[in-house]
Protein backbone atom coordinates (compact mmCIF):
# COMPACT_ATOMS: atom_id res chain seq x y z
CA UNK A 1 0.00 0.00 0.00
CA UNK A 2 1.29 2.82 -0.69
CA UNK A 3 0.49 4.75 2.62
CA UNK A 4 2.25 2.56 4.05
CA UNK A 5 5.66 3.10 1.99
CA UNK A 6 4.73 6.61 2.79
CA UNK A 7 4.68 6.02 6.36
CA UNK A 8 7.85 4.19 7.12
CA UNK A 9 9.93 7.28 5.22
CA UNK A 10 8.03 9.18 7.86
CA UNK A 11 5.50 10.79 5.76
CA UNK A 12 3.46 12.74 8.60
CA UNK A 13 0.30 12.49 6.35
CA UNK A 14 0.21 8.91 5.57
CA UNK A 15 0.69 8.65 9.52
CA UNK A 16 -2.37 10.64 9.83
CA UNK A 17 -3.89 8.86 6.96
CA UNK A 18 -3.27 5.46 8.19
CA UNK A 19 -4.23 6.07 11.63
CA UNK A 20 -7.75 7.42 10.60
CA UNK A 21 -7.81 4.15 8.59
CA UNK A 22 -7.35 1.85 11.89
CA UNK A 23 -9.43 4.40 13.98
CA UNK A 24 -12.85 4.06 11.07
CA UNK A 25 -12.65 0.81 11.66
CA UNK A 26 -12.26 0.84 7.58
CA UNK A 27 -12.07 -2.16 5.37
CA UNK A 28 -8.55 -1.02 4.77
CA UNK A 29 -7.16 -1.32 8.31
CA UNK A 30 -7.00 -4.84 8.33
CA UNK A 31 -4.71 -4.67 5.06
CA UNK A 32 -2.48 -2.15 6.81
CA UNK A 33 -2.13 -3.20 10.35
CA UNK A 34 -0.66 -7.04 8.39
CA UNK A 35 2.14 -5.14 6.40
CA UNK A 36 2.89 -2.60 9.06
CA UNK A 37 3.41 -5.43 11.76
CA UNK A 38 6.73 -6.84 10.63
CA UNK A 39 7.91 -3.07 11.30
CA UNK A 40 6.74 -3.02 14.83
CA UNK A 41 8.09 -3.43 18.01
CA UNK A 42 10.83 -1.14 18.47
CA UNK A 43 9.64 1.51 20.22
CA UNK A 44 9.36 2.48 24.11
CA UNK A 45 6.01 3.02 25.00
CA UNK A 46 4.67 4.80 27.72
CA UNK A 47 1.56 5.26 29.39
CA UNK A 48 0.77 8.96 31.14
CA UNK A 49 -2.36 8.41 33.33
CA UNK A 50 -4.25 9.94 36.10
CA UNK A 51 -6.91 12.07 37.20
CA UNK A 52 -8.24 14.95 35.26
CA UNK A 53 -6.98 18.26 35.48
CA UNK A 54 -3.95 16.93 37.06
CA UNK A 55 -2.04 18.52 34.57
CA UNK A 56 -0.83 15.09 31.95
CA UNK A 57 -1.30 17.11 28.94
CA UNK A 58 1.73 19.67 30.67
CA UNK A 59 3.24 17.03 32.10
CA UNK A 60 3.73 15.23 28.78
CA UNK A 61 4.46 18.44 26.64
CA UNK A 62 7.77 18.73 28.93
CA UNK A 63 8.75 15.21 28.85
CA UNK A 64 8.18 15.26 24.92
CA UNK A 65 10.92 18.76 24.95
CA UNK A 66 13.36 16.62 27.09
CA UNK A 67 13.71 14.05 24.99
CA UNK A 68 13.62 16.30 21.60
CA UNK A 69 16.38 17.54 23.22
CA UNK A 70 18.18 14.34 23.60
CA UNK A 71 18.05 13.42 19.75
CA UNK A 72 14.73 11.34 20.34
CA UNK A 73 11.79 11.19 18.00
CA UNK A 74 8.58 11.20 20.17
CA UNK A 75 4.87 10.10 18.94
CA UNK A 76 2.33 11.19 21.24
CA UNK A 77 -1.67 9.65 21.26
CA UNK A 78 -4.02 11.50 23.36
CA UNK A 79 -7.11 10.60 24.50
CA UNK A 80 -10.19 12.28 25.49
CA UNK A 81 -13.58 11.42 25.90
CA UNK A 82 -16.54 10.95 23.22
CA UNK A 83 -20.15 11.82 24.53
CA UNK A 84 -22.03 8.17 25.06
CA UNK A 85 -25.11 10.31 23.28
CA UNK A 86 -24.13 12.05 20.54
CA UNK A 87 -20.79 10.50 19.31
CA UNK A 88 -19.13 13.44 19.49
CA UNK A 89 -15.96 14.55 21.31
CA UNK A 90 -14.21 18.09 22.35
CA UNK A 91 -10.15 16.56 22.27
CA UNK A 92 -8.61 19.33 24.03
CA UNK A 93 -4.94 18.04 25.16
CA UNK A 94 -3.33 20.16 22.14
CA UNK A 95 -3.79 23.18 24.19
CA UNK A 96 -0.98 22.08 26.41
CA UNK A 97 0.96 21.52 23.42
CA UNK A 98 0.86 23.90 20.79
CA UNK A 99 4.75 23.93 20.26
CA UNK A 100 5.16 20.75 19.65
CA UNK A 101 3.37 20.57 16.56
CA UNK A 102 5.98 22.21 14.45
CA UNK A 103 8.32 20.33 15.74
CA UNK A 104 9.82 17.60 12.88
CA UNK A 105 10.68 14.85 15.41
CA UNK A 106 7.23 14.69 16.78
CA UNK A 107 3.76 13.51 15.84
CA UNK A 108 0.96 13.96 18.02
CA UNK A 109 -2.31 12.82 17.62
CA UNK A 110 -5.86 13.61 19.57
CA UNK A 111 -8.62 10.38 19.85
CA UNK A 112 -11.96 10.31 21.06
CA UNK A 113 -12.69 6.96 23.24
CA UNK A 114 -15.37 5.93 20.89
CA UNK A 115 -17.43 4.18 23.35
CA UNK A 116 -14.58 2.29 24.46
CA UNK A 117 -13.91 2.01 28.54
CA UNK A 118 -11.20 1.57 30.19
CA UNK A 119 -8.92 4.92 29.93
CA UNK A 120 -7.94 4.69 26.39
CA UNK A 121 -9.90 4.42 22.75
CA UNK A 122 -10.85 1.48 21.30
CA UNK A 123 -7.80 2.40 18.29
CA UNK A 124 -5.22 3.46 20.84
CA UNK A 125 -2.93 0.59 20.61
CA UNK A 126 -2.90 0.57 16.71
CA UNK A 127 -2.64 4.08 16.32
CA UNK A 128 0.54 3.16 18.29
CA UNK A 129 2.09 0.39 15.90
CA UNK A 130 1.44 3.26 13.46
CA UNK A 131 3.85 5.83 15.22
CA UNK A 132 6.14 2.47 15.73
CA UNK A 133 6.84 1.97 12.46
CA UNK A 134 7.08 5.10 11.86
CA UNK A 135 10.51 5.33 13.27
CA UNK A 136 9.49 7.10 16.75
CA UNK A 137 11.82 6.60 19.50
CA UNK A 138 8.68 6.39 22.29
CA UNK A 139 5.21 6.52 22.37
CA UNK A 140 3.82 8.81 24.85
CA UNK A 141 -0.15 7.39 25.18
CA UNK A 142 -1.90 10.11 27.37
CA UNK A 143 -5.09 8.40 28.74
CA UNK A 144 -8.73 9.87 29.88
CA UNK A 145 -8.50 11.64 33.25
CA UNK A 146 -8.97 8.28 34.95
CA UNK A 147 -9.97 7.76 38.13
CA UNK A 148 -9.44 4.32 40.08
CA UNK A 149 -10.38 1.50 38.00
CA UNK A 150 -8.99 2.55 34.42
CA UNK A 151 -6.49 0.70 34.03
CA UNK A 152 -6.44 -1.32 31.11
CA UNK A 153 -3.37 1.36 29.68
CA UNK A 154 -0.96 -0.92 31.74
CA UNK A 155 -1.65 -3.45 28.97
CA UNK A 156 -0.76 -1.17 26.22
CA UNK A 157 2.62 -0.07 27.47
CA UNK A 158 5.89 -0.67 28.75
CA UNK A 159 6.08 1.95 31.18
CA UNK A 160 3.27 3.45 33.05
CA UNK A 161 3.30 7.00 34.85
CA UNK A 162 0.99 7.64 36.99
CA UNK A 163 0.32 11.29 37.77
CA UNK A 164 -1.33 12.08 40.64
CA UNK A 165 -1.61 15.87 42.66
CA UNK A 166 -2.29 17.15 46.33
CA UNK A 167 -5.77 17.64 48.10
CA UNK A 168 -7.69 14.70 45.93
CA UNK A 169 -8.33 11.99 48.87
CA UNK A 170 -6.83 10.60 51.92
CA UNK A 171 -5.13 7.53 52.72
CA UNK A 172 -7.20 4.81 51.83
CA UNK A 173 -7.51 6.00 48.15
CA UNK A 174 -3.94 4.67 48.29
CA UNK A 175 -5.03 1.40 49.80
CA UNK A 176 -7.70 0.59 47.11
CA UNK A 177 -7.27 -1.70 43.93
CA UNK A 178 -7.26 -0.27 40.78
CA UNK A 179 -4.78 2.49 39.41
CA UNK A 180 -2.34 2.78 41.75
CA UNK A 181 -0.78 -0.47 41.46
CA UNK A 182 -0.06 0.25 37.43
CA UNK A 183 2.08 2.76 38.56
CA UNK A 184 5.49 2.26 37.19
CA UNK A 185 6.50 5.93 38.11
CA UNK A 186 4.51 8.08 40.09
CA UNK A 187 4.68 11.94 39.98
CA UNK A 188 2.46 14.34 42.28
CA UNK A 189 2.33 17.33 40.14
CA UNK A 190 1.23 20.42 41.20
CA UNK A 191 3.79 20.29 43.83
CA UNK A 192 3.44 23.68 45.25
CA UNK A 193 0.00 23.12 46.83
CA UNK A 194 -0.50 22.14 49.49
CA UNK A 195 -0.72 18.45 50.99
CA UNK A 196 2.33 17.38 48.52
CA UNK A 197 4.12 15.63 51.24
CA UNK A 198 1.23 13.90 52.53
CA UNK A 199 0.50 12.55 48.84
CA UNK A 200 4.26 11.70 48.40
CA UNK A 201 4.29 9.96 51.78
CA UNK A 202 1.18 8.16 50.76
CA UNK A 203 2.96 6.87 47.10
CA UNK A 204 6.19 6.07 48.63
CA UNK A 205 4.59 3.69 50.77
CA UNK A 206 2.69 2.03 47.60
CA UNK A 207 6.14 2.09 46.27
CA UNK A 208 7.43 -0.20 49.05
CA UNK A 209 5.25 -2.76 48.59
CA UNK A 210 5.45 -3.15 44.97
CA UNK A 211 9.18 -3.32 45.95
CA UNK A 212 8.40 -6.24 48.22
CA UNK A 213 6.73 -8.22 44.86
CA UNK A 214 9.78 -6.70 42.43
CA UNK A 215 13.07 -5.43 41.84
CA UNK A 216 11.49 -2.07 40.96
CA UNK A 217 10.92 0.26 43.25
CA UNK A 218 8.59 3.05 41.45
CA UNK A 219 10.48 6.57 42.17
CA UNK A 220 8.01 9.10 43.34
CA UNK A 221 8.64 12.58 42.00
CA UNK A 222 7.41 16.48 42.29
CA UNK A 223 6.77 18.56 39.50
CA UNK A 224 5.36 21.87 38.41
CA UNK A 225 4.65 20.86 34.66
CA UNK A 226 3.79 24.01 33.65
CA UNK A 227 6.89 25.42 34.97
CA UNK A 228 9.23 22.49 34.02
CA UNK A 229 10.26 22.20 37.86
CA UNK A 230 11.16 18.35 37.90
CA UNK A 231 10.69 16.86 34.87
CA UNK A 232 13.81 15.99 33.85
CA UNK A 233 13.70 13.50 36.83
CA UNK A 234 10.88 11.66 35.15
CA UNK A 235 12.89 11.43 32.19
CA UNK A 236 15.47 9.47 34.02
CA UNK A 237 12.97 7.28 35.33
CA UNK A 238 11.62 6.55 32.38
CA UNK A 239 15.19 5.55 31.11
CA UNK A 240 16.23 3.83 34.18
CA UNK A 241 12.82 2.17 33.66
CA UNK A 242 13.38 0.85 30.13
CA UNK A 243 16.99 -0.12 31.34
CA UNK A 244 15.54 -2.74 34.20
CA UNK A 245 12.87 -3.79 31.77
CA UNK A 246 15.66 -5.23 29.72
CA UNK A 247 18.13 -6.03 32.08
CA UNK A 248 15.62 -7.89 34.39
CA UNK A 249 14.01 -10.12 31.74
CA UNK A 250 10.59 -8.32 32.49
CA UNK A 251 10.75 -6.37 29.24
CA UNK A 252 10.15 -9.69 27.62
CA UNK A 253 7.52 -10.57 29.58
CA UNK A 254 5.73 -7.33 29.37
CA UNK A 255 5.65 -7.75 25.49
CA UNK A 256 4.36 -11.04 25.94
CA UNK A 257 1.24 -9.67 28.41
CA UNK A 258 0.79 -6.60 25.61
CA UNK A 259 0.81 -9.65 22.58
CA UNK A 260 -1.37 -11.32 24.32
CA UNK A 261 -3.83 -7.98 25.40
CA UNK A 262 -3.53 -7.07 21.32
CA UNK A 263 -4.33 -10.95 20.40
CA UNK A 264 -7.45 -10.95 22.66
CA UNK A 265 -9.03 -7.99 21.90
CA UNK A 266 -8.39 -8.72 17.73
CA UNK A 267 -10.44 -11.72 17.88
CA UNK A 268 -13.04 -9.96 20.62
CA UNK A 269 -13.41 -7.21 17.67
CA UNK A 270 -13.51 -10.02 14.65
CA UNK A 271 -16.01 -12.07 16.71
CA UNK A 272 -18.06 -8.90 17.07
CA UNK A 273 -18.47 -8.60 13.74
CA UNK A 274 -19.33 -11.74 12.96
CA UNK A 275 -22.04 -11.84 15.00
CA UNK A 276 -23.66 -9.09 13.61
CA UNK A 277 -22.63 -9.99 9.80
CA UNK A 278 -25.16 -11.39 6.78
CA UNK A 279 -28.55 -11.03 8.17
CA UNK A 280 -27.62 -10.91 11.99
CA UNK A 281 -28.38 -7.44 12.48
CA UNK A 282 -32.12 -7.90 11.40
CA UNK A 283 -31.99 -11.09 13.40
CA UNK A 284 -30.47 -9.00 16.48
CA UNK A 285 -33.50 -6.55 15.81
CA UNK A 286 -35.85 -9.24 15.92
CA UNK A 287 -34.53 -10.56 18.71
CA UNK A 288 -34.46 -7.56 20.47
CA UNK A 289 -38.11 -6.95 19.98
CA UNK A 290 -38.65 -10.46 21.60
CA UNK A 291 -37.00 -9.68 24.71
CA UNK A 292 -39.11 -5.99 24.76
CA UNK A 293 -42.42 -7.49 24.78
CA UNK A 294 -41.21 -10.40 27.37
CA UNK A 295 -41.59 -13.49 24.82
CA UNK A 296 -37.81 -14.20 25.81
CA UNK A 297 -35.10 -13.46 27.76
CA UNK A 298 -31.72 -12.27 26.77
CA UNK A 299 -29.71 -15.10 27.08
CA UNK A 300 -31.35 -17.73 25.50
CA UNK A 301 -31.98 -14.84 22.94
CA UNK A 302 -28.08 -14.14 22.72
CA UNK A 303 -27.58 -17.85 21.86
CA UNK A 304 -30.19 -17.97 19.15
CA UNK A 305 -28.58 -14.95 17.45
CA UNK A 306 -24.88 -16.82 17.01
CA UNK A 307 -26.53 -19.84 16.15
CA UNK A 308 -26.27 -21.09 12.28
CA UNK B 1 -17.57 4.19 11.11
CA UNK B 2 -15.61 7.72 10.22
CA UNK B 3 -16.41 10.85 11.88
CA UNK B 4 -16.39 14.32 10.87
CA UNK B 5 -13.10 15.76 12.54
CA UNK B 6 -12.68 19.72 12.78
CA UNK B 7 -9.99 21.67 13.77
CA UNK B 8 -10.60 24.84 15.61
CA UNK B 9 -7.99 27.35 16.15
CA UNK B 10 -7.90 30.94 16.79
CA UNK B 11 -4.94 32.17 14.81
CA UNK B 12 -3.06 35.39 16.01
CA UNK B 13 -3.10 37.74 19.11
CA UNK B 14 -6.76 38.23 20.03
CA UNK B 15 -7.63 36.35 23.13
CA UNK B 16 -11.48 36.12 22.38
CA UNK B 17 -12.07 32.70 22.02
CA UNK B 18 -15.88 32.40 23.47
CA UNK B 19 -17.07 32.56 19.68
CA UNK B 20 -14.97 29.21 18.78
CA UNK B 21 -15.87 27.56 21.95
CA UNK B 22 -19.58 28.01 21.22
CA UNK B 23 -18.76 26.33 17.71
CA UNK B 24 -17.05 23.78 18.99
CA UNK B 25 -19.43 22.94 21.33
CA UNK B 26 -22.14 22.77 18.66
CA UNK B 27 -20.23 20.62 16.49
CA UNK B 28 -19.25 18.48 19.00
CA UNK B 29 -22.70 18.05 20.19
CA UNK B 30 -23.36 17.16 15.83
CA UNK B 31 -21.78 14.28 16.86
CA UNK B 32 -18.34 15.94 15.52
CA UNK B 33 -14.83 15.51 16.90
CA UNK B 34 -13.68 18.54 17.27
CA UNK B 35 -9.78 19.16 18.13
CA UNK B 36 -9.45 22.72 19.86
CA UNK B 37 -6.00 24.11 20.00
CA UNK B 38 -6.60 26.96 22.16
CA UNK B 39 -5.15 31.14 21.55
CA UNK B 40 -2.42 32.04 20.02
CA UNK B 41 -1.68 29.82 16.98
CA UNK B 42 0.74 30.12 14.08
CA UNK B 43 -0.86 29.65 10.45
CA UNK B 44 2.24 26.81 10.83
CA UNK B 45 1.13 25.23 13.72
CA UNK B 46 -2.57 25.11 12.68
CA UNK B 47 -1.67 23.62 9.41
CA UNK B 48 0.79 20.84 10.58
CA UNK B 49 -2.03 20.49 13.50
CA UNK B 50 -4.76 19.75 11.00
CA UNK B 51 -2.48 17.33 8.66
CA UNK B 52 -1.25 15.11 12.10
CA UNK B 53 -5.07 15.29 13.46
CA UNK B 54 -6.78 14.29 9.88
CA UNK B 55 -9.22 16.67 10.12
CA UNK B 56 -11.95 17.40 7.00
CA UNK B 57 -12.14 21.14 7.98
CA UNK B 58 -10.22 23.98 10.14
CA UNK B 59 -12.11 26.77 11.64
CA UNK B 60 -10.20 29.71 12.13
CA UNK B 61 -11.58 32.47 14.65
CA UNK B 62 -9.75 35.63 14.01
CA UNK B 63 -11.74 39.03 16.43
CA UNK B 64 -8.52 41.09 15.61
CA UNK B 65 -8.43 42.35 12.21
CA UNK B 66 -5.83 40.04 10.85
CA UNK B 67 -8.03 37.78 9.07
CA UNK B 68 -6.91 38.98 5.23
CA UNK B 69 -3.36 37.58 6.33
CA UNK B 70 -4.01 34.96 8.75
CA UNK B 71 -6.54 32.74 7.14
CA UNK B 72 -5.15 32.69 3.47
CA UNK B 73 -1.74 31.68 5.27
CA UNK B 74 -3.29 28.59 6.95
CA UNK B 75 -4.54 27.84 3.12
CA UNK B 76 -1.54 27.93 1.37
CA UNK B 77 0.48 26.34 3.87
CA UNK B 78 -1.79 23.78 3.65
CA UNK B 79 -1.70 23.46 -0.03
CA UNK B 80 2.05 23.41 -0.13
CA UNK B 81 1.84 20.54 2.50
CA UNK B 82 -0.09 18.10 -0.02
CA UNK B 83 -3.32 18.72 2.22
CA UNK B 84 -5.24 21.25 -0.08
CA UNK B 85 -8.59 18.51 -0.26
CA UNK B 86 -8.79 20.19 3.72
CA UNK B 87 -11.12 22.48 3.75
CA UNK B 88 -10.93 25.84 5.91
CA UNK B 89 -13.70 28.15 7.11
CA UNK B 90 -13.71 31.21 9.24
CA UNK B 91 -15.28 33.15 11.84
CA UNK B 92 -15.57 36.37 14.22
CA UNK B 93 -15.50 40.35 13.13
CA UNK B 94 -15.11 40.31 9.23
CA UNK B 95 -16.12 42.98 6.92
CA UNK B 96 -18.80 42.04 4.43
CA UNK B 97 -16.69 43.29 1.60
CA UNK B 98 -13.70 40.76 2.58
CA UNK B 99 -15.73 37.65 2.39
CA UNK B 100 -15.96 37.49 -1.50
CA UNK B 101 -11.95 37.93 -1.32
CA UNK B 102 -11.32 35.44 1.33
CA UNK B 103 -13.41 33.15 -0.85
CA UNK B 104 -11.36 33.98 -3.97
CA UNK B 105 -8.19 33.12 -1.51
CA UNK B 106 -9.77 29.78 -1.07
CA UNK B 107 -11.63 29.93 2.32
CA UNK B 108 -14.37 28.03 2.06
CA UNK B 109 -17.31 29.92 4.13
CA UNK B 110 -17.20 32.56 6.29
CA UNK B 111 -19.44 32.73 9.35
CA UNK B 112 -20.30 35.58 11.16
CA UNK B 113 -21.61 37.32 14.34
CA UNK B 114 -25.29 35.79 14.41
CA UNK B 115 -24.55 32.91 12.33
CA UNK B 116 -26.92 29.88 13.89
CA UNK B 117 -25.28 27.03 14.58
CA UNK B 118 -27.72 25.06 12.46
CA UNK B 119 -26.03 26.90 9.57
CA UNK B 120 -22.52 26.02 10.84
CA UNK B 121 -23.34 22.30 11.27
CA UNK B 122 -24.79 22.11 7.75
CA UNK B 123 -22.07 22.96 6.11
CA UNK B 124 -20.28 20.77 7.90
CA UNK B 125 -22.51 17.35 7.23
CA UNK B 126 -22.83 18.30 3.63
CA UNK B 127 -19.00 19.34 2.95
CA UNK B 128 -16.70 17.22 4.61
CA UNK B 129 -15.12 14.72 2.90
CA UNK B 130 -17.20 11.42 2.43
Amino acid sequence: MELVDRLLKGDKRAAAKLISLVENEDERAAEVLRELYKYTGKTHIVGITGPSGVGKSSLVDRLTKAFRKKGKKVGIVAIDPTSRFTGGAILGDRIRMTELAVDEGVFMRSMGTRGHHGGIAKATTEAAMVLDAMGMDLVIVETVGAGQSQSEIWECVHTSILVEMPGMGDEIQALKAGILEIGDIFVVNKGDLEGTDQLVKELENVAEYKAMEQKWKPPVHVTIATEGKGTDEVVSSIEDHLEYLKESGEYQKREEERTKGEFTRIVQALLLKKAFAGDRSEKFDQLLKEIIEKKTDPFTAAEKLLED
Amino acid sequence: MKKIRVLIAKPGLDGHDRGAKVVARGLRDAGMEVIYTGLHQTPEQIAEAAIQEDVDVVGLSCLSGAHMTLFPRVVELLKEKGAGDILVTGGGIIPDEDVPKLKELGIAAVFGPGTPLKEIIDFHEKNARK
